[in-house]
């Protein structure tokens, strides 16, 4: 009875120890691409976007319908990624140059216009792999369509990212089961020069990175200025003059 | 006299006029032999050829071709489109043609024949409205016919249409009647195409008419096995496929694809022509089906250049036309692209869709300029505050909620583009990148300078969502 006990202990560890065997090797293969904020980065358990997967992204506020800025977080990602990119929308409003803004080359961007059915286009796309990762702006999306994706991402160890447009500003967007889900919400941003804060222009825009839902990780959110033109967010240089953002160097908890 | 050219039209020459009186009027009048054989011979082999356009052609003697475009007319970027191609080489070759595009076959003819355009397009559904102005004879009718309807007062298709059909049918033959309704649409009038031997073509016909998805499915993989076979033979691939649906009573349906690069593969074929099971409308029975290579190319590989060599994309391309295929094939041409610049300064038209696997053409992106992710189109109208000529609005009123502006940048002055249009010689915009008080930006622009009213009226607009 005791050997069976035994051997049966042995046998679950060595199913663990060749999780975390797995788990060590899908990081060195490439498959985990760090924001290059250290806080983020540390926060996640991945020590940084882990890439097979389903990523939720929507704006806060009165971006909400145009998703502007989860879009160039998300181009900006893609930016630091070989190959082509998959857009696909239910209709046609991007404007190619913004993406050139954050180092997504548009030549590299394959754009569909797909109506309905832009988790359908997705999910075949992710079967196809040879993407460096695939965009889907929806308005709605059903729970089932959603955890297909996440499934057919993990398994083509690409990224797949979802970018919510509700029709209206304040609409409730239904949770789906997504790897990560995040929010992104306008900041003010400051001076373009703060040692002189008259010269009129404007800096890098400030973004408030909430993390809602991640496996393994606590919500959380961080202030980060917005992709610069390699597509790379970083912590604010200058915080000295703004009265909105509390502390942006570590993980703020929030309530909810 | 059986045919004029313009020239000698011209100088008064009539159809019908004996040979003698003709040059009479003009002495040196160059007199042909009708050869109504060679004629018809000519004909037919241009309705051949015309089977580029669309694998439905047919002669229809003694002066015309009918194309069944139904389906096909995209490939080539809509009707107009086609048309005008078709009609650039015809008259390339010296061709002088009265073309028409509508619902049906009659109504076709008699606009091309009759209408008061060179080239008709007759939008779809508006065949009865385009035929009411028409002489009698555009209806395709006997002589006998036409001379009893011009005694009993009738002049135009119109006023046929709107008389009662029972004294019609009682005074003429049921030609007449035919003849309107095949032009109207209201009975289906059958092409009787032609096909050409150089090309493709796999014929399956059912002894049960087949009526199910599942039933079209087995057949589209059986065509798709027959047209592999010599396609490979051939050491071609597909670039256009017509699938024709024949139905028991006699109609046909037309599935036209086109493909981003040639395709051999029986399994990448049948893939492609699945996606367009859904729109087969079977009808009574469809009892025999027709697969089409309508055009093919050499299956030479790495014939396609890369997208942009720095970013690896070259090597992904290969296997990313099956995908391509697929989705041109579901949503169709204009719905999957890439984006290319196109050098003006107007930014709605600073860029323009390419085929998903075209080349670049060497332009360059504009450099970094503050530009927005989303563009509104059209631009919408704000009510803002600024100062004149060059200071960025203090805030500005959009969907009744007021943007205070915190901080700005520009302004960006963009000029009309004269050469395009004369209106916008003097026009100019300026435009502004903004933020407001809560951090949301803008791309907001003046139309003028702020000076010179001649080069806008001040009005403010929101042009994109940062």
């Amino acid at each position: 009875m005791t050997g069976f006990l035994e051997k049966q202990q042995l046998s679950d560890l060595r199913t663990m120890i060749a999780g975390l065997e797995r788990l060590s090797v899908s990081k060195s293969a490439g498959q985990v691409l760090p924001f290059g904020v250290a806080p983020l980065d540390r926060h996640l358990p991945w020590g940084g976007l882990r890439l097979p997967g389903l990523h939720e992204w929507a704006d806060l506020g009165l971006g909400q319908p145009y998703a502007s800025a989860a879009g160039l977080m998300v181009a900006g990602i893609l930016a630091r990624r070989d190959g082509p990119v998959l857009w696909v929308s239910e209709r046609p409003d991007l404007y190619a140059p913004a993406l050139g803004n954050v180092g997504l080359s548009p030549d590299r961007v394959l754009h569909v216009t797909a109506r309905r059915t832009v988790a359908a286009v997705m999910e075949e796309a992710l079967r196809l792999g040879r993407f460096a990762g695939i965009v889907g702006e929806v308005r709605q999306i059903e729970p089932t369509a959603a955890r297909r994706l996440q499934l057919a991402a993990e398994a083509a160890g690409l990224p797949a990212f979802v970018l919510r447009r509700p029709p209206r500003r304040e609409t409730a967007i239904a949770p789906i089961a997504a790897l990560t889900r995040w929010r992104i919400a306008r900041v003010p941003s400051g001076p373009v020069l703060p040692e002189a804060p008259h010269v009129p222009g404007l800096a890098p825009a400030l973004w408030r990175l909430d993390l809602i839902r991640c496996r393994g990780a606590e919500a959380a959110s961080w202030i980060v200025e917005a992709c610069d033109a390699t597509g790379h967010i970083r912590l604010p240089a200058a915080l000295a003059d703004r009265s909105v953002a509390p502390a942006a160097a570590g993980p703020q908890s929030r309530a909810g | 006299m059986g045919a004029a050219d313009a020239a000698a039209r011209r100088l008064g020459v009539m159809l019908g006029q004996p040979l003698a009186e003709a040059q009479a009027m003009y002495r040196d009048l160059t007199i042909v032999d009708a050869d109504p054989e060679g004629d018809a011979t000519g004909l037919r082999a241009l309705a051949a050829w015309c089977q580029r356009y669309a694998p439905l052609t047919a002669a229809d003697l003694p002066d015309a071709i009918r194309i069944d475009s139904t389906g096909a007319d995209h490939l080539w970027g809509g009707e107009a489109a086609m048309m005008a191609d078709l009609h650039r080489r015809l008259s390339d070759v010296g061709l002088s043609v009265r073309m028409a595009v509508a619902d049906t076959p009659g109504a076709a003819w008699a606009l091309s024949h009759y209408g008061a355009e060179t080239i008709t397009l007759c939008p779809a559904g508006r065949v009865a409205e385009a035929l009411h102005p028409l002489p009698i004879p555009s209806l395709r009718l006997s002589a006998d016919t036409v001379q009893g309807l011009d005694r009993m007062g009738f002049a135009r298709v119109g006023e046929l249409m709107a008389a009662k059909r029972a004294p019609l049918s009682r005074r003429f033959s049921a030609d007449l009647l035919r003849q309107l309704d095949y032009a109207t649409g209201a009975s289906f009038e059958p092409l009787e195409p032609q096909a050409a031997a150089q090309l493709i073509r796999e014929r399956l016909t059912f002894v049960e008419p087949l009526v199910t998805a599942e039933a079209f499915a087995t057949v589209i993989d059986r065509l798709s096995r027959l047209v592999s076979t010599e396609l490979e033979r051939r050491g071609e691939g597909a670039r256009r496929l017509d699938l024709v649906c024949e139905r028991v009573d006699g109609s046909q349906q037309l599935i036209a694809l086109g493909t981003a690069r040639p395709v051999q593969s029986a399994k990448q074929l049948a893939r492609l022509l699945a996606e367009r099971i859904e729109t087969i409308d079977p009808g009574l029975g469809v009892e025999a089906m027709v697969l089409w290579v309508a055009r093919a190319e050499p299956t030479t590989p790495a014939q396609i250049e890369a997208w942009s060599p720095q970013s690896g994309v070259a090597k992904s391309l290969g296997e990313l036309a099956p995908l391509i295929d697929r989705l041109v094939a579901r949503f169709g041409a204009g719905q999957v692209y890439r984006l290319a610049p196109v050098e003006s300064d107007v930014p709605e038209r600073g860029v323009r869709r390419i085929g998903p696997l075209a080349p670049p053409d060497g332009r360059a992106w504009p450099p970094n300029l503050p530009r927005p992710l989303r563009l509104l189109t059209p631009p919408q109208s704000v009510q803002a505050i600024a100062l004149l000529p060059d200071q960025p609005p203090v805030a500005f009123t959009w969907r009744r909620q007021r943007h205070l502006i915190r901080r700005a940048d520009g302004p960006e002055r963009i000029f009309g583009e004269w050469w395009k249009r004369d209106s916008e010689r003097t026009l100019s915009r300026d435009y502004w990148a903004v933020e407001d008080e809560a951090g949301d930006r803008f791309w907001l622009y003046r139309n003028g300078d702020g000076e010179d009213p001649e080069t806008g009226n001040l009005a403010w607009f929101l042009h994109g969502i940062f």
